[in-house]
């Protein structure tokens, strides 16, 4: 079979046919796979919604989520019966040292930190990530905000910067005290 | 975010090919002498603002409206692959200098991975549109100074003697590791 | 096997590698490479994308005109490349967070619309599979082991095993943006002394 020629009618078939089998394609795996992206973002926030609430609670808080109007924030509240025991919120930092930080932080309600997990970031491996471990969440863990100064060392406040990650650190103590400003915030309207 | 800090931020400190590693292949490709180097730089910079603005606008009045999100890469492929060329017969045809100029370039821009990344990027940081242009703006010129920077530093390597092993590639890519590590002296401006 | 097929199937792991000896595709080489698994990952999926494109079109070359062969070879790979995209984002979505903004920069990789243009336009169906098997292999091959080298300087591990104390110091250069380019360098100086070329 030899090739067709270039003319117009002949490009704009094929152009045509091509455009039309892709479009044939992509809404094919579109519909496949949209079930499980969106199953997979869930269970990721789910899961670090678990890891950050103490475990006294009995509702699904994930399905009670709610937005924080005029911002980004999300708030997860977690019950016993009809009782909030304590908050899990979707918070960020755009002062990190490279992108956003995205982490979920769990309070209690006098303020008190439970637990944090970082979501995303974009940290240099090996230095600004290692606010996602251990040694940097410890201190946090149990940390009052309304006693104590969420603030680094070098800015005179209570916590230990990750050595030589100043800033991703701060980034952290931001996004953990957006949070619990905006819960503040919140609880003083709603109630 | 104010302007000055997406030229800075873009040029300096996460310079679009030393930091975040994209148009790679006319970083190495196209930087033999300062003046083709600074020729492409001209010609990306007119390419990814353009492309910018075009997808942006692709990208708010169609694509969200209609929810094909999951169609960006196939969209913005297209729009770009078709801008180069427009740009190019319409360039030919206005202005013989420019296109004397930067002819050559254009081609080579569509499988250039920066005007394309950019584009995403730009849409993914959810910019408005001046802010989308500033970025695309400052990112050109961030590929602009690195190339021009690059390409002098070749020229005055070739007239060195080498260890076999090390000539033309190896020696190239030491010359950018090392320039790279020099705009790391940047890193963590305006934080 | 035949002999073309042998050599269409062998040409891109050591040959004409692309990685070490063409020099293509080195946005995502240098930029996802910050640990083995990273590279790894990017190098199947980039694999998968080249089998597929490559497929595809040597099946239609035959039917598109000359004037308009570009554009739909871009469609083509573009198309594959967002099938790549969401399956990642479903099944593997933890890598596909990591490789972010690089899956959709397959399209603009220039191995892909390179074969397509140099190789599977002008071959059969099954050379052009071989070819973008082996192509694929070279390129994957190389950017896992830039990922291990990396990891092993940067991290002190390999594939997340951590082989040395928790706390120890390692050279945070290499998993940094200048190391990706001095660790290349050096991989593609023993490159070039194993297959003696560069001279």
């Amino acid at each position: 079979m030899s090739k067709p020629a270039s003319t117009l009618k002949n490009m704009i078939l094929a152009m045509t046919i091509v455009a039309g089998l892709s479009a044939l394609i992509l809404s094919i795996s579109y519909r496949i796979t949209q079930e499980p992206i969106k199953k997979a973002q869930d269970k990721k926030k789910l899961e670090a919604i678990q890891a950050v609430l103490p475990p006294d609670y009995d509702n699904n808080p994930y399905q009670e989520r709610l937005t924080i109007s005029g911002s980004n924030i999300e708030l997860y509240p977690a019950r016993q019966g009809t009782k909030i025991t304590s908050v899990a919120m979707k918070t960020y930092s755009n002062n990190a040292f490279s992108g956003r930080l995205e982490l979920i932080v769990g309070f209690l309600l006098d303020g008190t930190i439970t637990d944090y997990k970082v979501v995303s970031h974009k940290e240099t491996p090996g230095l600004g990530s290692k606010v996602t471990e251990e040694k940097f969440a410890r201190q946090l863990r149990g940390f009052n905000i309304t006693k104590q100064k969420l603030k680094v060392k070098q800015d005179d406040g209570d916590i230990d910067a990750v050595t030589s990650a100043t800033i991703s650190s701060r980034a952290v103590l931001d996004a953990i005290q957006r949070a619990y400003d905006n819960y503040i915030k919140f609880s003083t309207l709603g109630n | 975010m104010s302007y000055i800090m997406i030229f800075i931020s873009a040029i300096f400190v996460n310079n679009i090919v030393l930091s975040q590693f994209l148009g790679i292949c006319p970083f190495l490709g196209v930087s033999k002498n300062s003046s083709t180097a600074a020729g492409m730089g001209m010609a990306v910079m007119f390419v990814m603002t353009l492309s910018t603005i075009a997808t942006y606008l692709a990208y708010h009045l169609l694509l969200i409206p209609y929810h094909l999100e999951f169609m960006i890469t196939v969209v913005f492929i297209l729009i770009i692959a078709s801008l180069v060329q427009m740009v190019e017969i319409i360039l030919k045809k206005v202005s013989p200098a420019l296109y004397q100029a930067l002819g050559i370039f254009l081609p080579l821009i569509t499988t250039n991975c920066a005007v394309l990344g950019i584009a995403i990027l730009a849409v993914q940081k959810d910019y408005n549109l001046t802010h989308a242009v500033c970025y695309a703006l400052a990112n050109a010129i961030g590929f602009t100074l690195a190339i021009v920077l690059f390409a002098g530093l070749r020229e005055r390597i070739n007239i060195n003697a080498l260890p076999h092993a090390m000539r033309g590639t190896p020696i190239t890519l030491i010359t950018a590791g090392l320039l790279s590590l020099a705009f790391m002296g940047f890193a963590g401006i305006g934080n | 096997m035949s002999n073309q097929s042998y050599e269409n199937l062998t040409r891109g792991i050591i040959k004409e590698n692309p990685t070490f000896v063409m020099l293509l595709g080195m946005c995502p080489t240098l930029g996802v490479t910050t640990s083995a698994a990273n590279g790894l990952g990017m190098g199947l999926a980039t694999l998968f994308v080249l089998i597929l494109s490559n497929f595809a079109i040597s099946l239609v070359k035959n039917v598109i005109p000359d004037m308009v062969r570009i554009p739909c070879y871009i469609v083509i790979i573009a198309s594959f490349v967002t099938v790549v995209d969401l399956l990642m984002a479903a099944y593997l979505p933890s890598l596909h967070a990591r490789l972010g903004i690089f899956i959709p920069l397959i399209v603009v990789n220039c191995i892909i619309l390179g074969r397509a243009e140099a190789f599977a336009s002008k071959n059969t169906i099954w050379q052009s599979v071989l070819d973008a098997v082996g192509m694929g292999i070279g390129f994957a091959g190389a950017l896992t082991l830039l990922g291990i080298m990396r990891e092993i300087l940067g991290m002190g591990s390999v594939f997340g095993w951590k082989f040395v104390a928790e706390d120890a110091d390692t050279m945070m250069l290499f998993i940094m943006p200048p190391g990706a380019f001095l660790a290349l360098a050096g991989l593609v100086i023993v490159f070039n002394k194993i297959t003696g070329a560069g001279k």
